[in-house]
């Protein structure tokens, strides 16, 4: 339990506390360095290979390689678009919103960095809407970054033309998908598109489309500046680099943790996170967000590697948006699985009839069961409505009835409850509580 | 354009292998072999969009459950559409539909023929666990006078909005809220007025989109349904014409490939309302002293006979006339054409009035198909159709969004499609001669690469003038290379009408008097000595007092002809006035002998449409009253006269015609029960395309169970019966007519600085028999009024919405005025309708155009 | 209202801002919203006119978004957040009790939200999209008190700076 934060996205905020969203405070800390060597370079292909080397999988919460995903862009195919998604609406995820409020400079510039790799000329920032001081500041930022000559016509007589459009988005979860995100850009109900084709091929305006997560992206910066190469030496196996991890429930210190891959839940949760509130015993926690399945209080769990691959691999589910949310003994686990469906159903685009319906059907039988009137044929009811939208009732990586993972994340709840508190649970309904 | 065939592919469904064009849709290939994997979003003529999730599938080597609809078949590729995994999922959606599903069947208009409750049969859960209460709107709500909503029963499959934006061009309806409480809205104040918005009825795979005229008319196994084809436009969509109780209750749109794709326009679908009017004039009436009286068919039929034959001796033959015949059947048309030219000897004869084209245009020009659409090197347009073909309209917003076929637009007034254009040019009327200079400098901007044919659809932009501009312009137009043309005349059957001679110096099967009076004089025994007129001339003379026999069949001058004023002198000119009609008209006030005759659905024949195409309409009710059908009339007249037909029936007709007719050779009654898609004209340069089934045809539904959502297809109870023969014409036929394309050198007429040129453009809801005996349209009729350009507008420096002073050198009316980007500068719209008030007031019939001025009210 | 002179010259440089113009539509709805307080149905039909699409497309994708109002709201907006962590760590008893209060004060609208990522401060509202953090019911009507007096100055209702 000694570990100790590993800031790299984190740094600017923690020295300068009162002013790293300016440009001033950011550039005094080194922001817009890793461009000036970039753009002075003067090749988009070695950022790309530093970028494919460093290891850098997606924050956004599918971990997918961002290397990988630049490199699907079709060659000869322009103009094409970078767009960040900034729709940070994962339950207990507040990360992105940090860095969009305290660090807009770094995103800027790993905005510029990136489309300057993959040679687009016109990027949009998706923000979500409620995000109304993150919307000010990244504004402000960029304003003060044209002003600077970073961002524009010609960025520093490189010959390079980026300009980049914060979109504010409405109220809506689903928008954190990447088509739903592309969609509502366009001006469109944000309901997720068919697969294929993928962004890559067609994204915005039908157009080849890159779309990463804030944290992605704030990461380029310092991957240039070290080099792919040394970025990758910090975490585990195919888990490189450093995470932010969005620490919340009943954890004596909340907050968001910068920890460097390979340490493990325990390190978290009783390490950073001071231990559990009131200390009360910890009774289950939500590894990776609000849509994968849950971990308990077992040393199987707890000194589990926090390591995107071993956690899928091996505890079937998965490090999603990087943030734990912790519980105690207190909770009741019918209430905070009520209370995720209900989010879910509220959240559905309505677009597949089993997630339109299910989350809904769902979110009314735990209601039900969590207030005193649960059957004792509910459970059952529970997993097949569940299996009629995640046919593998939601091990990670699950199966879907439904277009995106929306349907299936309410699947997770109840496959929980039932892996860890289906005793507990049917007494409760036999003794009509 | 040159197609190489697609590549073929094998793949294996439930252990099957089929073989199928790479690239086709997996639920698409599986249904055209046998395998009905269940859906509700997807529909064959729209993008599939894999919502629904019903057609989910197993493949092989493919993670999770890929949607049959979005799945594109690959070699190689095994499918799995009845796993007991699929048929879990099956199971479950269906589940998830019902649980907020009323369930209120007994009630509900689909029930007994409502995919949902089939496939829920079929493949379903036998009950429902849903325990908790189901969501709630407010029900029905009415998206338009002609479709209503009840949002609790939708199921979200988006086939409506999808149709309105896709398909239609007007997205006015679309999904608002979301998760469970999706529901689908038009915008307040907006409804959703589309002209063919009665095809998300039919479409709706349950009972959300309810029609205001079929609601609670009938139960679906009540009703007796014959296949058929729309009479409200020239385009003639194939339709499944249904009754309940003698009476028509619905028609809906039949999927046929060259013609219409499954879809109606609303005036087609609804406009059979007028054949049970209260206002159907059901038995013979005769004047006696002023007043017309019922009387007995043998009366009224004398009567006309005896004045008939009294003229003919006082002032000869060509003092009869007969206008009209456009409603019809061919059957009809040529039993008329018959009479007028073969027995009564007289000449004019026309089946227009005055908003088409000269026949020797229509019948003598390189004709295209509608489907060359879709291939065609480009697209022109000389008017907007919407209003008048309006599915033709559809097909060719599908070839220019969707299939890219470059349309060069030069109606006078912008529209809905010239936003898609490749080329826009405004001609106005005076302008249009202009066309294929326009063509032959520019087309090759847009259409460099393509290859094949430049379709042209020779309409009307304006009946605000005499028909000479667009036949100069179809002149030019013919001479230059590969260019083919569909005539954009819209009356319901005015193509069989002039193929079977209803016009001036034309006899039946597309030839002229001169041409066939050898023929015609052997097999019928005379035929008119001198030409005769067309409307135009017919109602001058008659107007002039040299017309004594006037026949209107179906036709009603003073209200439909776009010179009013003349129309209505003429009528006052004749001193017997004959009217062939259901309804008494403005024109019929003043018949001396009104005989009744049926209506479409109450009568059997054929029709022709827009492309030449020959096919049935079915008899599906009993007619009302003592009503006949025309061509009766016209066999008892003739009979009378002294000339036996000896039809019996509407068969022997068809079958003459099918002997007589030079066009119409070999095309019998036999054969058109068994061509599916019917046959074009001539049938010798079209044989190789007629798809003909030994069996009767019938209408089934894909599933063969549940009619009317999927498309609907015409199929023959027997698989193909083989190559046509193709027919040959007995070698002393006379040949066919070509247009020597020779026209009037006309000057083309400046415009002055302050006049507007008139352009008079039809609307769809128009003051005729059909749209104005139909109840449910009466709310969707247009009112007149004058739209000009912005800048015109600031002219006038009025109110939107005042009141002008519009003057022709015929008349002056009073309209309210509006402003409209999509009026040319120096242009003056007003819509055709019959009003006193309206633009044929202002109409000089003769005039190459009509030039108004526009004042302020004082 | 229609747009003010000002607003529309926003507007307009707003649609300009993207290669399609219906991708304003949510912009121009956040700038409606800022001038009326409400998305009205004047405002979807002048937003339809700007991007060249019809109201009910404007209406459908707008009521996708719960940030846009399609009913007259109070001039302060008061989100509570009772997704997980504020559910257990007293969000609903902070909804519960601003609900008490406001109900049928035509100034203040109270809303039920999901997470609002502010989890470390548990439980977290925000007022106008200005976020307040560790939240107990008294806290929280101090909060919405100090807006409601004018002490502190709120954002539009769509969150924009005034």
């Amino acid at each position: 339990m000694t570990i100790t934060q590993r800031r790299i996205v984190s740094q600017r905020l923690y020295e300068r506390p009162d002013d790293s969203w300016t440009i001033d405070g950011a550039v005094a800390t080194g922001a817009y360095e890793s461009l000036r060597a970039v753009l002075a370079a003067g090749d988009p292909a070695d950022v790309q290979a530093q970028v494919a080397a460093s290891g850098l999988r997606g924050r956004g919460g599918a971990n997918f390689s961002t290397g990988q995903k630049w490199s699907f862009l079709p060659a000869g195919s322009y103009p094409r678009y970078l767009v960040v998604n900034g729709d940070e609406g994962e339950p207990s995820t507040f990360k992105d919103r940090m860095l969009v409020e305290r660090d807009p400079h770094q995103l800027v510039e790993g905005i510029i960095i990136s489309a300057y790799a993959i040679e687009c000329s016109l990027a949009f920032v998706y923000l979500r809407g409620e995000f109304a001081l993150g919307h000010d500041r990244l504004t402000q930022a960029i304003t003060d970054a044209r002003a600077r000559g970073f961002l524009g016509k010609n960025v520093l007589g490189s010959g390079f033309d980026i300009d980049i459009v914060v979109h504010r988005g409405a109220g809506a979860y689903i928008c954190g998908e990447e088509t739903a995100l592309i969609e509502s850009l366009e001006g469109e109900r944000g309901m997720p598109r068919l697969k294929p084709p993928f962004p890559a091929i067609e994204g915005l305006y039908a157009k080849p489309t890159v779309v990463n997560n804030v944290e992605t992206l704030s990461t380029v910066p310092h991957i240039m500046r070290m080099g792919g190469e040394e970025y990758a030496k910090i975490g585990v196996n195919k888990s490189t680099g450093t995470r932010l991890v969005a620490l919340s429930g009943h954890v004596n210190k909340p907050g968001n943790y910068e920890v460097e891959f390979g340490c493990t839940f325990r390190d978290i949760i009783f390490g950073l996170g001071e231990g559990i509130r009131d200390g009360n015993e910890l009774k289950f926690f939500l590894p990776g967000g609000a849509s994968f399945q849950w971990l308990v209080n077992i040393d199987e769990h707890l000194d589990a590697m926090y390591d995107i691959d071993f956690v899928q691999q091996n505890l079937g589910t998965t490090l999603g948006s990087g943030a734990i949310m912790v519980f105690d003994e207190t909770t009741d686990p019918l209430a905070v699985a009520w209370r995720l469906a209900k989010f879910y159903a509220h959240e559905s685009c309505g677009k597949c009839t089993p997630c339109r319906e299910g989350t809904g059907w769902i979110e009314k039988v735990l209601y039900r069961m969590a207030n005193g009137l649960g059957r004792k044929s509910d459970f059952d009811l529970l997993i097949d409505v569940g299996s009629g939208i995640s046919p593998n009732v939601a091990t990670a990586p699950f199966t879907q009835t439904t277009l995106c993972p929306l349907g299936p994340s309410v699947v997770s709840p109840i496959a929980s409850l039932d892996k860890y508190f289906r005793d507990e649970i049917m007494a409760r309904i036999e003794a009509g509580l | 354009m040159s197609a190489t065939p697609p590549e073929r592919v094998i793949v294996t469904i439930d252990g099957v292998e089929i073989e199928a064009d790479k690239g086709e849709l997996l639920i698409k290939v599986a249904q055209e072999n046998g395998v009905y994997i269940p859906r509700f979003c997807w529909h064959e003529r729209m993008k599939p969009v894999g919502m629904c999730r019903m057609c989910l599938v197993e493949v092989d080597g493919v993670r999770g459950y890929p949607p049959a609809c979005t799945t594109p078949v690959a070699d190689g590729m095994n499918v799995h559409a009845t796993s007991d995994t699929v048929k879990k999922i099956q199971d479950g959606v269906l589940e998830f539909l019902l649980i907020n599903h009323p369930l209120d069947c007994p009630v509900c208009d689909r029930g007994g023929e409502c995919p949902l409750q089939d496939q829920t049969l079929a493949f379903g859960p036998g009950e429902s666990r849903f325990v908790e209460e189901k969501r709630h709107f407010e029900k029905p709500i009415p998206l338009s006078p002609l479709v209503l909503l009840d949002r609790e029963r939708c199921i979200q499959c988006a086939r409506c909005t999808r149709f309105a934006d896709e398909i239609a061009g007007d997205p006015l309806i679309d999904f608002v809220d979301r998760s469970d409480q999706t529901q689908v809205l038009n915008f307040a104040g907006e409804p959703f007025n589309s002209y063919f918005s009665g095809n998300t009825v039919q479409i709706c795979p349950v009972g959300a989109l309810t029609a205001s005229q079929y609601r609670f008319k009938a139960r679906p196994w009540d009703l007796a349904t014959a296949e058929t084809s729309c009479n409200a436009c020239a385009v003639q969509c194939r339709g499944a014409l249904q009754s309940s109780s003698n009476r028509l209750v619905r028609l809906l749109g039949v999927d046929s490939e060259p013609v219409n794709h499954g879809w109606l326009c609303d005036k087609g679908r609804y406009g059979i309302g007028w054949v049970h009017s209260e206002d159907r004039v059901l038995d013979p009436h005769v004047r006696v002293s002023g007043e017309l009286h019922e009387a007995s068919w043998p009366e009224a039929l004398d009567i006309v006979t005896e004045e008939i034959q009294r003229v003919v001796a006082a002032h000869g033959p060509s003092a009869v006339a007969v206008l009209g015949g456009a409603r019809g059947t061919n059957e009809d048309a040529y039993a008329w054409a018959r009479l007028a030219k073969g027995v009564i000897g007289t000449d004019s004869v026309d089946c227009q009035l005055g908003d088409g084209l000269p026949a020797e245009v229509v019948l003598g020009l390189p004709r295209a198909e509608i489907a060359d659409i879709d291939t065609a090197v480009a697209v022109v347009l000389l008017a907007d159709v919407e209003e008048s073909l309006p599915v033709l309209h559809l097909r060719i917003r599908r070839a220019v969004v969707e299939l890219g076929v470059p349309l060069v637009d030069l109606a006078p007034v912008a529209h809905k499609l010239t936003e898609f254009a490749a080329l826009s040019e405004r001609l106005v009327p005076g302008e249009q001669h202009q066309a294929a200079e326009f063509l032959r400098t520019r087309l090759a901007e847009v259409a460099s690469g393509r290859e094949g044919d430049v379709v042209v659809v020779l309409g009307r932009g304006s009946v605000g003038e005499s028909s000479a501009g667009v036949v100069r312009a179809a002149a030019a137009l013919a001479a230059l290379p590969n260019v083919r043309f569909l005539s954009g005349l819209r009356r319901g059957n005015v193509h069989g009408a002039l193929d079977a001679g209803l016009a001036p110096g034309f006899l039946p099967g597309r030839v002229t008097a001169a041409a066939g009076r050898d023929w015609f004089t052997n097999r019928w025994g005379s035929v008119p000595e001198t030409t005769g007129a067309d409307a135009a001339a017919i109602l001058q003379a008659a107007a002039d007092g040299k017309v004594h026999v006037l026949m209107l069949l179906g036709a009603d001058p003073v209200n439909d002809f776009p010179d009013a004023a003349l129309a209505q002198r003429a009528i006052d000119g004749v001193p017997f006035v004959v009217a062939v009609d259901a309804f008494h008209t403005a024109s019929t006030q003043r018949a001396d002998v009104f005989l009744p005759c049926t209506l479409w659905g109450e009568k059997a024949g054929h029709t022709t449409n827009i492309e030449g195409r020959v096919q049935r309409v079915s008899r599906r009710v009993a007619p009302e009253g003592t009503a006949m059908d025309d061509w009766r009339i016209a066999t008892e007249l003739a009979l009378r006269l002294g000339s036996d037909f000896d039809f019996a029936t509407v068969d022997e007709v068809t079958d003459e015609i099918a002997t007589l007719s030079p066009a119409h050779i070999g095309v019998t009654s036999a054969l058109l029960r068994r061509a599916r898609d019917g046959v074009v004209l001539p049938l010798r340069d079209h044989a190789g395309e007629i798809i003909v089934r030994a069996g009767e045809l019938s209408i089934l539904a894909d599933d063969g169970a549940t009619l009317s959502w999927d498309p609907i297809k015409v199929e023959g109870a027997e698989p193909d019966a083989g190559e046509m023969e193709p027919a040959e014409a007995p070698s002393e036929a006379p040949p066919q007519y070509e247009w020597d394309r020779a026209t009037p050198a006309a000057g083309t007429p400046g415009r002055d600085g302050y006049a507007l040129r008139l352009v008079v453009g039809r609307t769809l809801y128009d003051n005729g028999v059909a749209a104005s005996h139909t109840d449910v349209f009466a709310p969707l009729r247009r009112t007149a009024d004058l739209r000009v350009n912005p800048s015109d507008f600031a002219r006038l420096g009025v109110e939107r919405g005042a009141h002008v002073r519009i003057s022709s050198a015929r008349s002056t009316i009073s309209l309210p005025v509006h402003e409209d980007a999509a009026v040319p500068v120096g242009v003056a719209v007003i819509p055709f309708t019959a009003d006193t008030d309206g633009a044929a007031m202002l109409i000089d019939a003769t005039a190459p155009v009509t030039d108004v001025r526009v004042e302020t009210r004082q | 209202m229609a747009f003010s002179e000002a607003n529309l010259t926003s507007a307009k440089a707003i649609v300009a801002q993207y290669p399609r113009p219906k991708s304003a539509i949510l912009p121009l709805a956040h700038l409606a919203q800022d001038q009326d307080g409400w998305l009205t149905e004047e405002a979807m039909a002048e937003i339809a006119e700007l991007v060249g699409e019809t109201p009910a497309i404007v209406q459908g994708t707008c009521s996708f978004y719960t940030m846009f109002k399609r009913r007259p709201c109070g001039k302060l907006l008061v989100s509570v957040c009772t997704n997980v962590t504020c559910l257990v760590l007293g969000g609903p008893e902070v909804l519960e009790h601003l609900e008490t209060l406001y109900t049928g004060d035509p100034d203040v609208t109270i809303e039920e939200v999901e997470c609002l990522a502010a989890c470390d401060g548990a439980p977290a509202l925000q007022v106008n999209y200005e976020f307040h953090e560790r939240m107990t019911p008294e806290r929280a009507e101090d909060v919405v008190d100090g807006y409601k007096r004018g002490t502190v100055r709120a954002r539009t209702i769509s969150g924009s700076p005034t």
